[in-house]
């Protein structure tokens, strides 16, 4: 099965923090970005391909109307094999939604909604520079849940400026209070170029009101034990869901498994090819569909990837699984290297299965992935 | 050429009075150099030379100068390297020449190390003929300077030449001086032939270029030489003299002049500075006075940062060793480094050279332990060791005395920072022998200083206290008796035994506790804690600890784009790269030469 992702570059604002590609448009634009999209998958048509995700993400991608989200995931279900039960998803801003655009998207066929509500706390809002409040967001996620949607997914950020344990608590607090069934969680990073970067450069003592890094591993431990408390499991890294609930379009990255990218800058991999629509709004438009595509990858290590994408999941690397995309045996001592595991185990940095079939990261693990990652991989 | 046509000479100056400024003067006012030939500072022609604004090797040029009086003169510069590493090469210089140019900058005055290097000359009863430099400046104090000389030196200096070399003001009068001034030298064309090599450095077709003053006697292509020192013998393939570009072969030497050999020499051991050089058929008995074995001062580890490229240390050892007779090296290993060498040098600023030319030219990248001075320990046993690296020190139960090197210093520093200077002395545990006052103003102190205290970062510490005004010289005194210990550090529970050092019983605890520190900032969170501890024998006396690592950066991989996350694990294998193993450790290179920056 393979995944579809859309991407919709727009915003109504860029946020301060960050750096994923978007720009602020007009209808105009709009209007013939959506026709180019279109075209751009109706070359790629392929019906043998079943699909039985489609993730729709931006950007903002509710800064379009609802009906050009329905045209373009229309297009999607005649150019590919859609499967009845497919999760489709729109990622969206709670000032970018009404009661009638929520009703249009799930009429349309979208059964999944993310909300980027980021804290339940308006001060922290405006720090990030977001358009909405709290109170939009709470209308927008009950207007969803009137809509029909009963798969609501809501961003938390952690560290953002002037947050604390407390005010980071109560956000959880309230936003799981709202009828949402999945949570994402990032922490604040200032990425180079952004205009939290400028702002930082030009005052430094910006810096004093982000959270160390002790600081963002407490919080982020005291979230995760606080979402667990609310019946949230933590199957990756950044994310947590209701039983059931888990994001499968998201889960085929940490997987290994194939999806198609629709729109500039999305990723694909797929017939063991990682490559990206390299080109901007303006060009995509200009190019009418015809995809300009760079590889990032042209000889594809999937035992390295797996390692890599795999250890972001609770439940971890399956060895078996490992072994089998290892031909050449390159990481087949990994688990065999039991002084290094022992190490790790003994830190609580990793967990492995009874069987030793499975090792996986543990929470405090997660925030060291990086540096738990390479040493295995080396 | 009449010998009374040849002059000798060479320049005794402080880094940055004007020394190569004045050298690149005299050069175009005797035309020996085509401008278009003209490199800023000709005689420092390697590239950290310049850069330090410091000569490392001697190098010797010969110039023809037309005078006033309308005789033509032969003038053979020897430049002296200017650091007091180097100061045995610095007499070996001066030992060729009858002459010095002293150059005083107008506005500083006189500096410890010229004031050494100019009692060096007068030792070897050279003329020094004074000229004050920089009078361009507004800071300019000529008369001032001339007295200064007269009072410190005690030589007459109120007619001194007052010249600007970088304006080139007045260089004719110091040429002119030079021929007045400085005597011609004297010999006997026919006595048997004495040669002081005073350097040498390898070519890749001729072998080993010996530069030489002919003091006796006269020496020909195809006379079979024969050194001193070695007892070796050659035959002479090519000789000549230094011009400013290139070697000129003249067929021969005679006593008074200056020139090179060449003698197909694959060693530059053999060709010592200071020997004397004599010709197998027309044999001195006796060899130039001066000569001895130059001895490294400070032993250093030095080891590949990948295991992999100890083969091309070697081989980039022994390239420099071929210019380059000082610098010893032996294999060594070392559990926390691997295969290295430890390497005996005159002196720090040789190490850090050595080491900056290994990074440069041979584009290796290398951990270099603290350095080491050499200790001398008598066992219980009655056996006498001398101990090169910390490592091998000998178990405490076994010593019956150890003896660490001691110099004598020599400091010139404006009266205001006295203090300071005798607290620094004190501190460094400098034992105090006198003290004058030059002038109202400037004061000269002798101390005797353990070399030890003055190996990492005496110099920098002396600087910073004397907001850069104190100059500093010393030479070797001999051995004392001392309280040493050997300090360990470990790391995660085990001894790294290249971070293992010596030192004196009553500053062990202060050095170990800044080490620790020192340690803990250097080294990077890791998944573990990490204690890091100072040990005498099994005695911990300090201890710190590199918590672990809580957080590293979390990648986002959003819309399936996976190459940040790739990105982060290649930039934390980059990362890994500059890291050594040490047990479950990872350090950085830069913490086996933390130890050496305590101060900051």
């Amino acid at each position: 099965m393979c995944g579809i992702y859309i991407h919709i570059p727009f915003c109504k604002r860029k946020c301060i923090y960050c750096d994923f590609y978007s720009v602020c448009g007009d209808d105009n634009l709009y209007s013939d970005f959506v026709s180019a999209l279109n075209r751009s998958i109706e070359r790629r048509k392929d019906k043998r391909i079943a699909v039985d995700t489609v993730y729709f993400g931006g950007g903002t991608p509710t800064v379009l109307k609802s009906s050009q989200l329905a045209l373009i995931l229309n297009t999607v279900k005649n150019c590919f094999d859609v499967t009845p039960n497919a999760e489709i998803t729109v990622e969206s801003n709670p000032c970018t939604v009404t009661a009638e655009s929520l009703s249009g998207l799930f009429n349309s066929g979208f059964n999944r909604i993310s909300f980027g509500i980021q804290s339940a706390n308006d001060d922290e809002l405006s720090a990030l520079s977001r358009l909405h409040n709290y109170k939009q967001a709470r209308e927008a996620v009950l207007n969803a849940k009137k809509a029909g949607f009963t798969n609501i997914s809501a961003d938390i950020m952690i560290g953002i400026l002037n947050q604390t344990r407390q005010s980071l608590a109560d956000s959880i607090e309230k936003i799981t209070s709202l009828p949402v069934s999945h949570i994402s969680a990032y922490m604040l990073k200032v990425e180079e170029n952004t205009p939290l970067d400028e702002m930082i450069k030009t005052d430094g003592s910006i810096l004093k009101s982000i959270a160390d890094d002790d600081e963002m591993s407490d919080r982020y431990l005291l979230m995760c034990r606080l979402l667990e408390e609310k019946g949230f499991l933590h199957y990756e890294i950044s994310n947590f869901a209701k039983s059931g609930f888990e994001s499968r379009h998201n889960l085929k990255y940490w997987r290994c498994e194939e999806y198609l990218g629709f729109g500039p800058h999305a990723h694909s991999y797929i017939d063991n090819k990682r490559y990206f629509e390299d080109c901007d709004v303006f060009t995509f438009i200009k190019r009418k569909g015809y995809p300009k595509i760079t590889y990032t990858d042209t000889d594809v290590d999937k035992a390295k990837e797996y390692i890599m994408l795999s250890l972001r999941l609770a439940k971890g690397l399956d060895t078996d699984r490992l072994a089998g995309l290892d031909n050449e045996g390159r990481y087949g001592n990994i688990v065999s290297n039991a002084i290094e595991i022992n190490r790790l185990a003994d830190e609580r940095l990793i967990n492995i299965s009874q069987n030793g079939k499975h090792l996986s990261l543990t929470e405090r693990g997660f925030l060291v992935s990086n540096t738990v990652i390479s040493r295995l991989l080396n | 050429m009449r010998k009374e046509q040849i002059r000798n000479f060479c320049i005794i100056a402080h880094i940055d009075h004007g020394k190569s400024t004045l050298a690149d003067r005299i050069l175009e006012l005797t035309s020996s150099v085509e401008l278009r030939d003209m490199e800023e500072q000709l005689l420092d022609n390697m590239d950290i030379e310049r850069e330090r604004g410091i000569t490392i090797k001697a190098r010797a040029v010969r110039l023809n100068y037309k005078s006033k009086n309308g005789e033509t003169y032969v003038f053979n510069l020897i430049d002296t390297p200017g650091h007091v590493d180097f100061n045995y090469e610095v007499s070996r210089s001066l030992a060729a020449c009858e002459g010095a140019i002293l150059v005083v900058d107008a506005s500083q005055g006189i500096e410890a190390q010229t004031l050494a290097n100019t009692y060096l000359a007068i030792e070897h009863d050279l003329e020094v003929l004074p000229v004050v430099n920089k009078i361009d400046l507004p800071s300019a104090d000529p008369q001032n300077a001339c007295e200064e000389i007269e009072n410190v030196i005690g030589i007459p200096a109120l007619d001194a030449p007052r010249i600007s070399a970088k304006m080139g003001t007045n260089i004719e009068e110091v040429l002119e001086r030079v021929i007045t001034d400085i005597p011609a030298p004297k010999g006997d064309d026919n006595a048997p032939l004495k040669a002081l090599i005073f350097d040498s450095y390898y070519d890749q077709y001729k072998g080993v270029i010996i530069f030489v003053r002919v003091k006796e006697g006269t020496l020909k292509v195809g006379d079979t030489i024969k050194l001193f020192a070695t007892g070796a013998e050659f035959q002479t393939v090519e000789i000549g003299y230094m011009g400013a570009t290139s070697l000129v072969p003249s067929g021969k030497l005679r006593s008074g002049e200056v020139g090179y050999i060449a003698a197909s020499i694959k060693d530059i051991g053999d060709t010592r500075v200071g020997d004397t050089v004599t010709s197998v058929e027309h044999t001195c008995s006796e060899p130039l006075e001066g000569y001895k074995k130059v001895n490294p001062m400070v032993y250093s580890g030095i080891y590949p940062a990948d295991g992999a490229k100890y083969p091309d240390l070697r081989d980039a050892l022994e390239k420099l060793r071929l210019n380059d007779a000082s610098l010893s090296f032996e294999p060594e290993t070392s559990i926390a480094l691997g295969f290295g060498f430890r390497c005996g040098f005159l002196g720090l600023l040789h190490m850090e050279i050595i080491a900056e030319r290994l990074e440069r030219e041979y584009n290796l990248d290398l951990i270099t332990t603290a350095p080491s001075v050499i200790y001398k320990v008598t066992m219980t046993n009655g056996e006498v060791l001398y101990i090169d690296n910390p490592t091998n020190y000998p178990d405490p139960g076994l010593i019956a005395s150890a003896e660490e090197p001691v110099v004598s210093s020599n400091i010139l520093t404006p009266s205001e920072f006295v203090g300071n200077i005798m607290e620094l002395c004190q501190d460094r545990r400098g034992t105090f022998k006198d003290m004058k006052y030059l002038d109202e103003t400037r004061v000269e102190l002798h101390y005797e200083l353990p070399l030890n205290e003055i190996v990492y970062d005496f110099f920098d510490a002396l600087k910073s206290r004397t907001r850069g005004y104190a100059s500093f010289d010393y030479e070797m005194k001999g051995y004392r008796v001392s309280k040493l210990v050997k300090l360990d550090i470990l790391l995660n529970g085990e001894v790294v035994d290249a971070l293992s050092f010596i030192v004196h019983t009553d500053k062990a605890y202060a050095r170990g506790r800044r080490i620790c520190e020192k340690l803990k900032e250097t080294i990077p969170r890791q998944l573990f804690e990490v204690p890091v501890q100072a040990a005498i024998g099994g005695k911990i006396i300090a201890r710190e600890t590199v918590k672990a690592l809580r957080k590293d950066v979390l990648a986002k991989c959003y819309g399936g784009d996976i190459t940040r996350k790739k990105k982060l694990l290649e930039k934390q294998k980059e990362g890994k790269k500059k890291m050594r193993q040490l047990g479950s450790v990872e350090v950085p290179q830069e913490a086996f030469m933390s130890v050496l920056k305590l101060d900051e």
